[in-house]
């Protein structure tokens, strides 16, 4: 069974080199190779989670060595996977969504001409990610990491025709880097503390450590983790992510790899758990962009763009339960996958919805939508409950629990965590139901689309007709299917899990699970919990349900402007790192001129020099030359006997 | 035997009783022909060389001088590969002719080596399509009759008759002969007579060049006097080992350095055992040694004769003579003296110290690229010695693998020196190679291969060799030599690169040089040198056993 892993990587893999290197012959079926490759990904997963129910909780785990890939004395980093419980819930989740994705795009790219390129792209992510999540040491997982980070940029700049979508690119790809340097750090730090990078003997050997090791490393992780899940302070690029086409927003920047980085904390769970001072710091990531993404999302128009900060949001979740240690892992796990399937769901309902609308992604410039499209109405909707938890959907089991851990907690802590957590849940209501209402309700504020002109941001599309009002309608089988069957999910996923703890019990062996005790009762927080939700989309119903929306935006508080301007992350970023870069920069051109030049061009100048004075000794005359040897012949007698004493 | 007049009176003595003794106590002498097979061929070749020389008639002198080198060479190369695989390198190592000469791994890795570069040197010998044809008829890069006075009336005569120096080849082939007896003589006599078979012959080449005659022999006799100059110094080193240890033989010499022998030959009983004499005689037997491979301050020679000679003998003297030097030297140290190692490394410290950074520094203000060369050599010969001083195993295998691969660097470099040329001759002056990379790119690229492995950058045999050497003799304990080593690297890497930019990054002068179209010939000799430089640095492992495995001297 366990010779099956690698072909999990290889599917995938084999789908981008055909479609990236196979050239437009390949225009026709590309897409398809490429779904099918997905799809195969999806049932060898399949079969492997089957195959893993029929064993024992401790011995589910298979371990597959495909080969040294560095076998040096005292380095040895091998091409090997692992894969137990955890790795499974992402294989399924990664190559599920990723398959139902790939299918959506058909629909959703096939008036781009560079279709194949794109699916090629998306298949290649698809095996980095799955390389990232089953790799059984830490270097194969950057390998993995640094995949991902590519697979990312490529889909981001994917109309790199637009100015926009390759800023966006390079600015995913360069905020990414500084928390890869993290990871590598972290990666370095464990081989010379430990001698390997494999999961195993690192956590094994945890002991041997001290703990300012041990929260040096954990610190490294969590940047690595923050740059690729977008948390603060690495958190800017997911907005401007957004520029990709909406396949890749669902997928790779909503359901996978934003995820990454709370896969990397439980993974490293061990670490964590003996670095509580780290762990803290993680704690209060989660938190404070849990706040962060929601403030954003409340004020953003766009509803990619919405819909990108509620991910931030919802990751800040994951993050801080993973925070939390043994009694969250599993909680940052179900949220994870429950929030891949409403959050993706999402996402390919508003790509549908851009579809449908000339690409416009101005909520103020919809409206009315769900009587043109039902399907997408329906899905969206039920999306929509399931992320604000609305009871018995999946979110509601998922982010209860991680609501009644942050309690559990303790202590101040417990409290301040809890109530952030809760207040997370009214704004997530809030924003919610505004972008479900100023979508799917009211008048209809539509606009004619803008003048069709290649250098404006518009998503090529043959339903783009310039100067006429849009006609909405109903997106294409490929399109919807992936849609619904994602509701399904964003519906029963949660019940599914919770139902008698199969989750918790399903991940406990790999992530250990403690029960917390919230200092309430979990009825208490449940009910809290329920009110406040209803709290927040009552406040948004008020504001955009009850009364017209105006299709340009009002000024809004200084809140709401300085969320509209991402609470202001570009503009910190610039005046901090950009102008102080520049500075550092400039001073160090200053040094290296004045003083590294000056010493390295001194010590070129003087052995010149000295060259110009020793090149005179060489005369032309062989007297002098004869004298030369006869004095090198003196000392050299002189120094022989000297050395003896003689 | 003037020479013996040196030698202390007593010394004087005992060889005149010796030589009085009774005729039938001579042994017959016996020559292994087999084991000296290599040197024998060359020897041979040389003598017929002279044979044709004087009774082929003048234009068919050249083919048949041209052919018997290259098949002499290359019967002596296969001898000596016979020889290393029939065991002579490890199991068989043995001293045959008597005492005279050592068949064993060194010996046999250097002669292969000096065969192989003399076979590539002697095709840059025989090319003859540089140069416009004169008279009708071709020319080489040697004086047409190199005993006319150059301007007179009677060398114009000699070039209208279309004469060439073809004596060259079995010159050539001599030095060859010496070269290949040098690091394989066991006793210190033969080691003598080797130098000065080897010497000979490259004095009178170095005079014979065809253009800029005056430089030339002025260079020769520069060479010639120094050279001789230092043979005293060695013979007189001689002379005082042989007061100390009764004997010539490195063997016998030895066992008295390391205090094996007892009976003490009572006509020197006064200075047998005198370590005063050993260790005069040991500096003066080096000075002699150390002037042959260049190190400072021994030097003074080498530029003004790289400069002056003929640039193929150039190119030769400076790879061929290096090995052979190098290889006495390294027997020398290893055979002889190894009871002394306390006594010569401190020395040989001082000398590799100012070798490396002497050459590197130097070299930064040359201006003539065959001075620029020398000094080059100079600096390498600073860096064959941080091996040498290693006194291991190791030390002794490093510096066989670099000076193989060090004398097809030089003997590369000089033939593409030979190519660059205006209408007075090779354009050496550096300015003049400015923009050569855009006139000829290959040429270019070629030279700068050769200069990216003197100044050791990876991927060339420069850097395996460096690597190697440097390796050695930090493991030998001879660490900040190889930091001074690393030092002049890097100073030398700033005249190889320099020249680099020159060819590459320059604009080109509009009346520069041209590069001449060569003949097969030089292109081989290129050929190999590219081939060898980089098949030594992509894939050095093979040969660094070789040379590993040659690495024991027999006693």
């Amino acid at each position: 069974m366990e010779n099956l892993i690698a072909l999990l990587v290889a599917a995938p893999l084999l789908g981008a080199a055909v479609l990236l290197c196979g050239g437009r012959r390949l225009d026709r079926y590309g897409h398809l190779l490429g779904t099918v490759l997905a799809a195969a990904s999806f049932v060898i997963g399949a079969v492997l989670f089957f195959d893993m129910l029929g064993r024992g909780a401790e011995e589910r785990a298979l371990y597959q060595t495909l080969f040294a890939w560095v076998p040096v004395e005292g380095f040895q980093a091998n091409i090997a996977f692992q894969l137990d419980q955890l790795s499974m819930t992402f294989v399924l989740l990664i190559s599920g969504v990723g398959t139902l994705i790939h299918v959506y795009s058909i629909g959703y790219m096939e008036h781009d001409e560079r279709r194949r390129r794109f699916f090629g792209y998306l298949n290649l992510f698809l095996a980095a990610m799955l390389l990232l999540v089953l790799a059984d040491n830490y270097l194969l997982l950057y390998f993995g990491w640094e995949g991902v980070g590519l697979a990312s940029y490529l889909l981001i700049g994917f109309w790199q025709h637009k100015p926009s979508a390759a800023t966006a690119a390079k600015k995913a790809f360069l905020v990414n880097r500084v928390g890869d340097i993290g990871l590598s750090i972290a990666i370095m730090l464990m081989f010379t503390t430990f001698g390997t990078f494999t999961f195993g003997p690192v956590f094994q050997e945890l002991d041997g450590a001290g703990e300012g090791t041990l929260n040096a490393i954990a610190l490294m992780l969590l940047l690595a983790a923050c740059g690729k899940s977008a948390q603060v302070p690495l958190q800017s690029w997911l907005g401007d992510a957004m520029e990709g086409p909406t396949p890749v927003s669902a997928l790779i920047h909503a359901a996978t790899m934003v995820t990454a980085g709370v896969y990397l904390i439980t993974r490293s769970g061990a670490i964590f758990n003996a670095a509580p001072d780290a762990q803290l710091v993680v704690v209060v990531v989660g938190a404070v962009t849990l706040l962060f993404g929601a403030i954003v999302g409340c004020a953003k128009d766009d509803i990619k763009k919405a819909l990108a900060g509620s991910t931030m949001s919802q990751i800040g979740y994951m993050v801080l339960a993973a925070g939390l240690g043994p009694i969250g892992y599993v909680f940052a796990i179900m949220h994870l996958v429950t929030h891949g399937f409403f959050k993706a769901g999402l996402f390919l309902g508003a790509g549908s919805v851009m579809h449908a609308m000339n690409d416009e992604v101005d909520m103020r410039k919809y409206g009315g939508l769900r009587k043109y499209m039902p399907v997408t109405f329906v899905t969206f909707g039920l999306g929509y409950l399931a992320i604000i938890g609305f009871p018995g959907l999946s979110g509601f089991w998922s982010k209860d629990k991680i609501i009644e851990a942050a309690f559990a907690k303790g202590g101040a802590e417990g409290w301040i965590l809890g109530a952030v957590t809760l207040l997370g849940a009214g704004i997530t209501a809030y924003y919610m139901t505004r972008v479900m209402l100023m979508t799917f309700f009211g008048e209809k504020r539509w606009q004619p689309a803008p003048a069709a002109d290649a250098a404006t941001d518009v998503e090529p599309s043959a339903d783009h007709h310039p100067g006429e009002l849009p006609h909405p309608h109903e997106s294409p089988k490929s399109m919807t299917v992936p849609m619904i069957v994602l509701a399904f999910g964003s519906v029963f996923a949660g019940a599914l899990f919770s139902f008698n703890s199969s989750f918790v019990h399903w991940l406990e062996p790999v992530t250990r699970f403690e029960h917390g005790h919230p200092p309430v009762g979990a009825a208490v927080i449940t009910t809290a919990t329920v009110v406040v939700l209803l709290i927040g989309a009552g406040i948004a119903y008020a504001q955009y349900g009850r009364k017209p929306v105006p299709v340009t935006a009002p000024r809004g508080s200084l809140l709401t402007r300085a969320a509209r301007r991402d609470l202001l992350q570009d503009d910190f970023n610039h005046v901090v790192l950009v102008r102080g870069g520049e500075h550092l920069t400039r001073s160090l051109v200053y040094l290296d001129h004045s003083l590294v030049d000056g010493v390295v061009n001194g010590t070129a100048a003087s052995v010149g020099g000295l060259s110009g004075r020793l090149r005179k000794l060489q005369n032309g005359f062989a007297r002098s030359y004869a004298l030369s040897m006869f004095g090198g012949t003196a000392v050299l007698i002189a120094a022989t006997l000297l050395m003896r004493g003689v | 035997m003037s020479t013996a007049a040196v030698l202390s009176a007593p010394a004087v003595h005992s060889l005149w009783t010796t030589a009085a003794e009774p005729v039938d106590k001579i042994p017959a002498p016996t020559i292994e022909y087999a084991q000296l097979a290599p040197i024998l061929i060359v020897v041979g070749a040389a003598v017929l060389g002279i044979l044709l020389e004087a009774f082929v008639p003048r234009r068919a002198r050249y083919h048949a001088q041209l052919f018997l080198a290259v098949v002499g060479l290359a019967a002596a190369f296969a001898a000596t590969v016979g020889l290393a695989a029939s065991g002579h390198a490890s199991t068989q190592a043995r001293i045959a002719a008597m005492g005279a000469i050592a068949v064993d791994g060194p010996a046999l890795f250097l002669q292969g080596t000096i065969l192989l570069t003399a076979l590539v040197a002697v095709f840059t010998f025989a090319e003859r399509r540089l140069d416009p044809a004169h008279h009708g008829h071709r020319v080489d890069s040697f004086a047409a009759e190199a005993a006319a006075v150059p301007g007179s009336e009677h060398e114009k005569s000699a070039v209208k008759a279309g004469f060439t120096t073809t004596e060259v080849f079995p010159l050539a082939l001599f030095a060859v002969a010496g070269m290949l007896v040098f690091p394989a003589a066991n006793d210190l006599l033969t080691l003598f007579i080797a130098l000065e078979v080897f010497s000979l012959p490259l004095y009178l080449l170095c005079a014979v060049a065809r253009r800029k005659r005056l430089m030339s022999q002025e260079a020769a006799v520069k060479y010639f006097l120094l050279g001789a100059f230092s043979s005293a110094f060695l013979l007189f080193g001689i002379a005082l080992l042989y007061g100390y240890a009764g004997s010539v033989s490195y063997a016998r010499i030895a066992d008295v350095v390391d205090g094996a022998v007892t009976d003490v030959d009572p006509a020197l009983a006064s200075t047998m055992g005198n370590d005063v004499l050993l260790l005069i005689g040991f500096a003066l037997l080096l000075t002699g040694l150390l002037f042959k491979v260049g190190a400072v301050p021994f030097h003074m020679w080498t530029p003004d004769v790289y400069q002056g000679a003929p640039t193929p003998v150039t190119g030769f003297t400076a790879a061929a003579t290096k090995v052979a030097a190098f290889g006495a030297m390294l027997r020398l140290l290893y055979v002889v003296l190894p009871g002394l190692t306390w006594d010569w490394r401190p020395v040989m410290w001082g000398v590799a110290i100012v070798t490396m950074l002497g050459g590197a520094v130097v070299a930064i203000t040359q201006t003539d690229i065959k001075r620029l060369l020398a000094y080059s050599s100079i600096a390498h010969a600073g860096f064959i010695l941080a091996g040498v001083i290693a006194a291991t195993p190791e030390g002794v295998s490093s510096v066989l693998f670099y000076l193989a691969a060090y004398s097809f660097v030089t003997i590369g470099a000089f033939a593409v020196v030979t190519l660059v040329r205006d209408a007075g001759g090779e354009a050496t002056h550096l300015s003049q190679w400015a923009g050569l990379g855009r006139r000829s790119p290959l040429v270019a690229a070629v030279f700068a291969v050769f200069l990216l492995a003197f100044a050791g950058i990876p991927l060339t045999s420069g850097f395996s060799g460096k690597f190697a050497v440097f390796k050695a003799a930090a493991e030998g304990g001879a660490g900040a030599l190889v930091v001074v080593g690393v030092i002049a690297s890097a100073i030398a890497a700033f005249f190889y690169i320099r020249v680099i930019v020159l060819m590459f990054f320059s604009e080109p002068k509009p009346e520069g040089p041209t590069v001449a179209v060569p003949s097969p010939l030089t292109m081989t000799a290129i050929g190999v040198g590219v081939a060898v430089t980089l098949v030594l640095g992509l894939a050095p492992q093979y040969f660094l056993d070789l040379a590993g495995s040659a690495g024991t001297f027999v006693r």
